[in-house]
């Protein structure tokens, strides 16, 4: 993967002078690279972090194991063209293995969730079957730990 | 009569001791840690903390109660280990069961490397600027040691010529480190070759010192071990400490022909007996499973550096590109303050350490030791900090004659 992008997936905010002093480019390359993959749609979007568990809000997630019917034509993008659109679904992937697709959603409650899930989701023709688990804690994120952090003590001045 | 709680006058004291300077390292030390809120680039170590796998490993072997002394030589797996991946990224082969030795940190395998071959009186010729430990450990084991200065114009590097201006007939061995600690410098095969030739010619063992190996970022990474006619004599230390992130573990090793290793397992199975269990088990996970660790830390490294030495030489303080380790080595001199004394101003009026290059042998003065294995916002705050520091003496300077005076 290109530098720039590793940089960017680590810290979207980094400014483009600091990014070409690192990579040894100019600030305009670097700007242009950016706006290059932006364009592209290599680079779809900028995101924080938010550690929600520390929020109290009112929100559920759950996943959904769904196994569809792949269709004559387009195979399972149909359909999951089809799922993914819906605002509730947060992130979604095809699989190999005892399903097809894991959905990520969430809702403002577990009603809520439930809902979308059988007037929605399961309705849809192809939809064979799902199964739902909702979270309850969340670890990790992104690569980076919600709920633990290392502690290190280095002493100030080391040979 | 004498009572038995008489004070005692009479000096304890080792003779051989008494000449050895405390290291300036921890001279400064002291300094800095009477401090509060300061931002280090002082210090030695990776920030990073030990890849959660290794981590694993060690606590796993924990679990499974491993808990007692092993081997003298090391783990025969961790040997195992350390041969192949020596013989792959180094692309010398060292049979396990005689020619390395697992030892507490490169800090143990130096000492003993040196103890097992010096005689009183003979003489190990290092480069300097150094690590910081090299000129003492042949003082303690009665050698004599001979700096060769490597000099900042061209890059900190040593060639042939250089050390057979220091030869004499008691010259027994040849100690490097590339990448350096301090200068980050790194040899080229012709510089390496050259080195080799001049061991060849006149017999010399020369301890390398390859623990910031992989911390390489530009060049062809290769060890003189691998050169035609010096596996034999070569001793090849190297250990966890810096690419795997790994210091606190202690873990080093030697590997070299058998009869040296021999001689340094003897000091070491009286004075050592193994190097930690759950950190020779944290080893093997390393050295089979983590390159690809090592490389998102070296590519992290990189950037700082990158980083780092743009911003040194934007405020103008002049710093040649370091090709290894992680260390930036900038030129102060044109600031008109010692090496030591800029250190002590720039804590005290910016509150940033960084350590004075005397530290590492009088020809580091005029140079300051700034590291860069530090969190990348941490160094952007240094280095603005800096610049503050280093465009207020030029300020000053345009009225009288000591800029920072
Ligand atoms: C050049 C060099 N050699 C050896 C060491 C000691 O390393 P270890 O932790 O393996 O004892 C260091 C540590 O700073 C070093 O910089």
């Amino acid at each position: 993967m290109d530098e720039l992008l590793r940089l960017l997936k680590e810290n979207a905010l980094e400014s483009p002078a600091n990014l070409a002093k690192m990579l040894g480019l100019s600030e305009k390359d670097v700007k242009d690279k950016i706006q290059e993959y932006e364009k592209n749609g290599v680079i779809r979007g900028y995101q924080a972090i938010v550690n929600e568990d520390s929020l109290n809000l009112d929100k559920v997630s759950a996943v959904i194991e769904v196994k569809i019917t792949p269709e004559r034509e387009g195979g399972f993008n149909g359909i999951a063209g089809r799922i993914s659109r819906f605002p509730e679904v947060d992130a979604m992937y095809l699989m190999s293995g005892a399903f097809d697709l894991l959905v990520f959603v969430s809702g403002r409650n577990l009603k809520e969730v439930a809902s979308f899930i059988s007037e929605k989701l399961a309705t849809i023709e192809g939809v064979v079957s799902t199964a739902t688990h909702f979270m309850l804690k969340i670890y990790k994120e992104k690569g980076v730990l919600m709920a633990a952090h290392d502690e290190n003590e280095r002493l100030q001045v080391s040979p | 009569m004498k009572t038995n709680d008489s004070k005692s006058h009479r000096d304890y004291i080792a003779t051989h001791l008494k000449g050895v300077p405390r290291s300036g390292i921890r001279d400064f030390f002291d300094i800095v840690s009477s401090r509060k809120d300061i931002i280090s680039l002082g210090i030695g170590e990776p920030d990073f903390a030990t890849p959660w796998g290794i981590r694993e490993a060690s606590i796993y072997a924990l679990d499974r109660g491993a808990t007692s002394y092993t081997s003298n030589l090391g783990l025969e797996s961790l040997r195992s280990a350390i041969s192949d991946y020596i013989s792959d990224k180094f692309g010398v082969r060292y049979d396990p069961a005689s020619e390395i030795l697992v030892t507490v940190g490169v800090s143990e395998a130096l000492d003993l490397a040196v103890r097992a071959i010096v005689n009183p009186g003979d003489e190990v010729i290092y480069h300097e600027p150094s690590y910081v430990c090299y000129a003492p450990i042949v003082t303690f084991a009665h050698g004599k040691s001979v700096a060769v200065q490597t000099r900042p114009e061209d890059g900190f590097v040593l060639e042939r010529d250089m050390i057979e201006k220091k030869l004499t007939d008691r010259t027994k061995a040849l100690l490097i480190n590339f990448p350096t600690n301090p200068t980050g410098a790194t040899l080229n095969r012709g510089q390496l070759e050259g080195i080799a030739k001049l061991a060849c010619e006149r017999d010399l063992l020369v301890v390398t010192d390859e623990i910031y190996s992989e911390l390489t970022y530009e060049g062809e990474r290769m060890s003189i071990a691998s050169m035609p006619g010096m596996k034999d004599r070569t001793l090849l230390l190297h250990g966890l400490s810096k690419a795997w992130a790994m210091t606190g573990f202690r873990l080093g090793y030697a590997c070299g022909r058998r009869d040296l290793i021999e001689a340094m397992m003897k000091i070491h199975q009286y004075t050592m007996m193994c190097a930690p269990i759950l950190s020779q088990k944290a080893g093997i996970e390393a050295l089979r499973n983590h390159d690809a660790d090592v490389e998102r830390m070296r590519r992290a490294y990189e950037k700082r550096r990158n980083y780092i030495v743009s911003s040194l030489n934007e405020m103008g303080l002049s710093c040649h590109m370091p090709k290894g380790a992680f260390y930036a080595f900038p030129d102060i001199r044109s600031c008109g303050l010692s090496s030591k004394d800029f250190a002590l101003r720039l804590l005290d009026e910016e509150n940033v350490a960084c350590v004075p290059g005397t530290a590492f042998g009088s020809s580091g003065e005029g140079f300051l030791r700034c590291s860069y294995a530090t969190d990348i916002e941490e160094i952007k705050e240094a280095m603005k900090r800096m610049a503050a520091f280093v465009e207020r003496g030029a300020r000053n300077a345009e009225r009288g004659p000591t800029p920072f005076s």
